[in-house]
């Protein structure tokens, strides 16, 4: 700690200097020339898998991004636009028509044609390939036929071929926001080489996927080293601006932070927590912030009984003081959150949760007491994130301004957390985090607050808001749709299951030798925007 | 000698397998949910799960489940297959892109090592108490005192960013050069404890018997420090030098963390967050081998350096 400090302090005139130099030459991105053949180095971790059902982090997807191209993409008020489908319609939220651009290939030369989606969706649900993604083609007629360790069927009855470049896709249930889910990278296309029978994927075809998006692999995937990939000349939709990408594997983000200082790599994603506050006179305007996805909560277990009142969780909501922890703990690398959902989402609105969000000590406490709070609480993380600082910064919080005890409680991982709050062990409050899949209202509040929902921990259960939810996936139209959704997050409001944090932001840098850095929704480096600067 | 070597290697065998069957017992225990720890924060579909659990036999658990995947894993082992880590990868793979980069990083911290801090430690034994010798007291003494994980950030930002010297970080597939950094930076704390090794043990046999001896029949003092206190002296130099190596390899956790080496010490610490078992054993196997052959080599030099050691 104190070594660092003094080597800030060391920095800070260089810093400076280099701030100057960089507000001096039109902001540090170079009076040069941007060189449409040269490659930008991004960093990324060490992706889990890159077959596009089996990905579900960000660097995987992050490398997926450069090899495909999408059905949809979205625009800047986070709605979707059509990118290698013509058109994605339907007339009842039920049966949904995805017709396809002409003039797409694979990098093998492959034709792209409607089959290539099928067989590739098709894959992705069978229960037996174990994939990671299978999860989003359960609203899909006959995703229950693929599931089990011995499925019925291996084809999903709702997936239909119309002709070479359309075909249907009948949901179970009508779900209004499913031409948004399309964008997601586990509804790519694979080719036929990928497959070596059907419905079986070839060996090592992730070492080397073959995509039909603005670039290709060059090489193969150099685990823990690098992905390289080339611009792809014959893609027949926007051309990125660069000639070719090395996404380089890093372990540690301080590693890569020192190599965008010296010009070693031109993207980092993340920027490590440490160097946040010397962020700014390092990199100057090339330090860069943009709104993420991700929302950190502190849920309760409300099948407890001593947090079963929704009162006493208003109470503690209201005794922390979010914009005080973000600033002195994150150094505004995070965001206050007041609300269910993220800003980053068709249907946000600010400040959901009104009076709870607002930090009153006073009313807390009266709050608290009269309505019978727990003596003391217990706050549990995982201890391998990070989150030691926040934890005890809230429960000091808790201490001055409700006067009860307040202990934070480490659980090695968070797999370990999670293992005792599924057997509804007592451990108090515990953190969680989302991210979502898809840019959508319904996927912050379905996965975790309705009766069934997949990541709802907190024994959590009212049939209004299930209602509502069902509802908005049957409306006839997104405007409709999210009313619904936004009547239901009202409903939350109310009762206080978890208690909203933080939104997280993406903390990017970038080097002298690129221009036009931007971030996605999905927290990836933008490559159809990004430019190198000779 | 032959039968000495040959009984060692004998022992080797057998302490192999007791050190597999431990690491394995070890991870066994500790794990908990290796599927969700692979995860992170996301939730696992039951298909996912019920795919890696079948794939991976974690739904064997109690006594009779560690000696059925225990004897899985020998039985492959034996086949020269060291399975699967939980992403599909093969750990065979994985080791053989990990112990080529780490046993470059150690070789260089070694030869650092033996150079600087042998180098010294036999200056500062003969000119005892002078200002060179409390001069390195003093320099060793604050290296001690710095732990890697200060040392190495601190190392790569001012002589790979502020001074750019070296470049920050080396990457998977380095040239010397970028090792360079690295491997000082790793080899500064055995650096430290060989010079003082030496020094003492140097200055400690300037005084016997042995040296009076050849002083007085007129040696060369050149002679006399150069063949026979050096050959004396090098015994406990060597001997740490030894166990050092497999240390070096399998304590460059954090500084190969911070260089970007992806080397032995960070898959250990990858299989060891993911609740890897078989890539854990795999690594703590080899290195089990490394120190193994080491300490046999030492043995062994034990009697090349003292003719009164000799194996029967």
């Amino acid at each position: 700690m104190r070594v660092r400090r003094l080597a800030a302090w060391t920095a800070l005139p260089l810093a400076v200097t280099l701030g100057l130099a960089a507000c001096g030459s039109g902001g540090g991105s170079g009076t040069g020339q941007s060189d449409p053949d040269a490659a930008v180095r991004i960093e990324i971790a060490e992706p889990q898998h890159l077959v596009p059902t089996n990905t579900n982090e960000t660097s995987g997807s992050q490398v997926l991004a450069a090899l495909f191209s999408p059905l949809v993409d979205y625009d800047e008020a986070n709605k979707p636009y059509e990118v290698a489908a013509e058109s994605v319609s339907s007339s009842d939220n039920k049966v949904w028509t995805v017709k396809l651009k002409d003039g797409y290939t694979f990098h093998n030369g492959e034709k792209v044609t409607a089959d290539n989606y099928l067989d590739a969706w098709n894959y992705g649900a069978y229960a037996p390939n174990g994939q990671n993604s299978s999860y989003f083609f359960e609203k899909i007629a006959g995703y229950a036929d693929l599931q089990g360790d011995k499925p019925e069927a291996e084809r999903m009855s709702g997936l239909k071929k119309v002709d070479d470049l359309t075909f249907t896709v009948t949901l179970t249930e009508p779900y209004s926001e499913f031409r948004s889910m399309l964008g997601y990278t586990a509804f790519y296309p694979l080719p036929k080489a990928a497959f070596s029978g059907p419905g079986v994927l070839k060996e090592g075809y992730e070492q080397a996927p073959v995509g039909q998006g603005p670039f290709r692999m060059k090489g193969s995937w150099q685990h823990d080293a690098k992905v390289e990939v080339e611009r792809y000349d014959a893609f027949p939709g926007e051309q990125p601006k660069v000639g070719g990408v090395e996404f380089r594997i890093y372990q540690q983000p301080t590693a890569a932070y020192a190599d965008v200082l010296s010009d070693n790599l031109d993207v980092i994603k993340t920027i490590p927590t440490e160097n946040l506050s010397t962020a700014g006179t390092d990199l100057g305007d090339r330090f860069q912030q943009s709104p993420a996805s991700s929302l950190q909560v502190l849920a309760f277990p409300t099948f407890q009984k001593e947090f079963g009142n929704p009162e006493v969780r208003k109470a503690i909501s209201m005794a922390i003081d979010r914009d005080e922890i973000t600033r002195s703990i994150f150094k505004d690398s995070q965001q206050p959150a007041r609300s269910f959902v993220s800003p980053v989402v068709a249907g946000y609105r600010e400040n959901t949760i009104g009076a709870a969000g607002e930090f009153d000590p006073a009313k807390a406490k009266a709050t608290y007491e009269a309505a019978g709070g727990p003596k003391k609480i217990e706050l549990s993380y995982n201890g391998d994130g990070g989150h030691k600082d926040w934890i005890d910064a809230t429960c000091n919080q808790l201490k001055a301004n409700l006067g009860v005890e307040c202990v934070g409680t480490a659980e090695p991982k968070f797999a370990d957390l999670l293992t005792k709050v599924k057997a509804k062990q007592p451990v108090g409050l515990f953190r969680m985090g989302w991210v979502m899949d898809y840019p959508s209202m319904e996927n912050y509040l379905g996965p975790l607050y309705s009766t069934n929902g997949s990541s709802n921990y907190y024994g959590y259960s009212n049939p209004e808001f299930d209602r509502l939810l069902a509802e908005g996936a049957k409306a006839p139209n997104e405007e409709a749709a999210v009313k619904k959704y936004q009547a239901a997050e009202d409903l939350l409001a109310k009762d206080m299951p978890v208690i909203p944090l933080r939104y997280g932001q993406n903390n990017f840098g970038h080097s002298t030798k690129v221009k036009n850095v931007q971030m996605d929704l999905f927290d990836r480096v933008d490559l159809l925007k990004i430019e190198a600067v000779s | 000698m032959f039968r000495f070597v040959l009984r060692r290697l004998l022992q080797m065998v057998l302490a192999f397998f007791g050190t597999t069957l431990i690491v394995y017992a070890l991870m066994f225990a500790g794990q908990g949910d290796p599927i969700q720890a692979l995860a992170g924060e996301r939730p696992v579909t039951p298909a996912q799960r019920a795919y890696l659990t079948e794939k991976f036999h974690l739904d064997r658990t109690g006594v009779g489940g560690f000696f059925y995947r225990y004897l899985d894993y020998l039985k492959n082992l034996l086949q020269g297959d060291l399975g699967q880590s939980l992403t599909g990868r093969s750990i065979g793979d994985i080791l053989a892109a990990a112990w080529p980069v780490t046993v470059k990083l150690a070789l260089i911290a070694m030869a650092v090592t033996i150079l600087f801090g042998v180098t010294a430690g036999v200056l500062a034994g003969i000119r005892r108490a002078g200002l060179f010798d409390n001069a390195t007291l003093v320099l060793t003494l604050l290296v001690l005192g710095i732990p890697t994980i200060v040392l190495a950030p601190l190392a790569q930002y001012l002589l790979g960013v502020r001074w750019p010297l070296f470049p920050p970080t080396a990457g998977a597939d380095p040239d010397l050069f970028a090792l360079l950094l690295p491997g000082i930076v790793l080899g500064s704390l055995s650096l430290a404890t060989a010079l003082r090794l030496t020094r003492t043990s140097v200055a400690e046999n300037l005084r016997a018997d042995y040296v009076r001896t050849a002083r007085s029949k007129g040696l060369l003092r050149r002679r006399i420090i150069g063949v026979h206190v050096l050959r004396n002296s090098l015994i406990p130099v060597i001997t740490f030098l030894g166990v050092e190596l497999g240390n070096l390899m399998s304590g460059a956790i954090i500084t190969e963390g911070v260089f970007n080496i992806p080397g032995v010490g960070f898959n250990l610490f990858r299989g060891i967050r993911t609740e890897d078992g078989p890539l854990v054993v795999g690594i703590v196997s080899v290195l089990v081998v490394v120190y193994l052959v080491a300490n046999l080599v030492v043995d062994v030099l034990y009697a090349v350096l003292d003719p009164r050691i000799r194996y029967e």
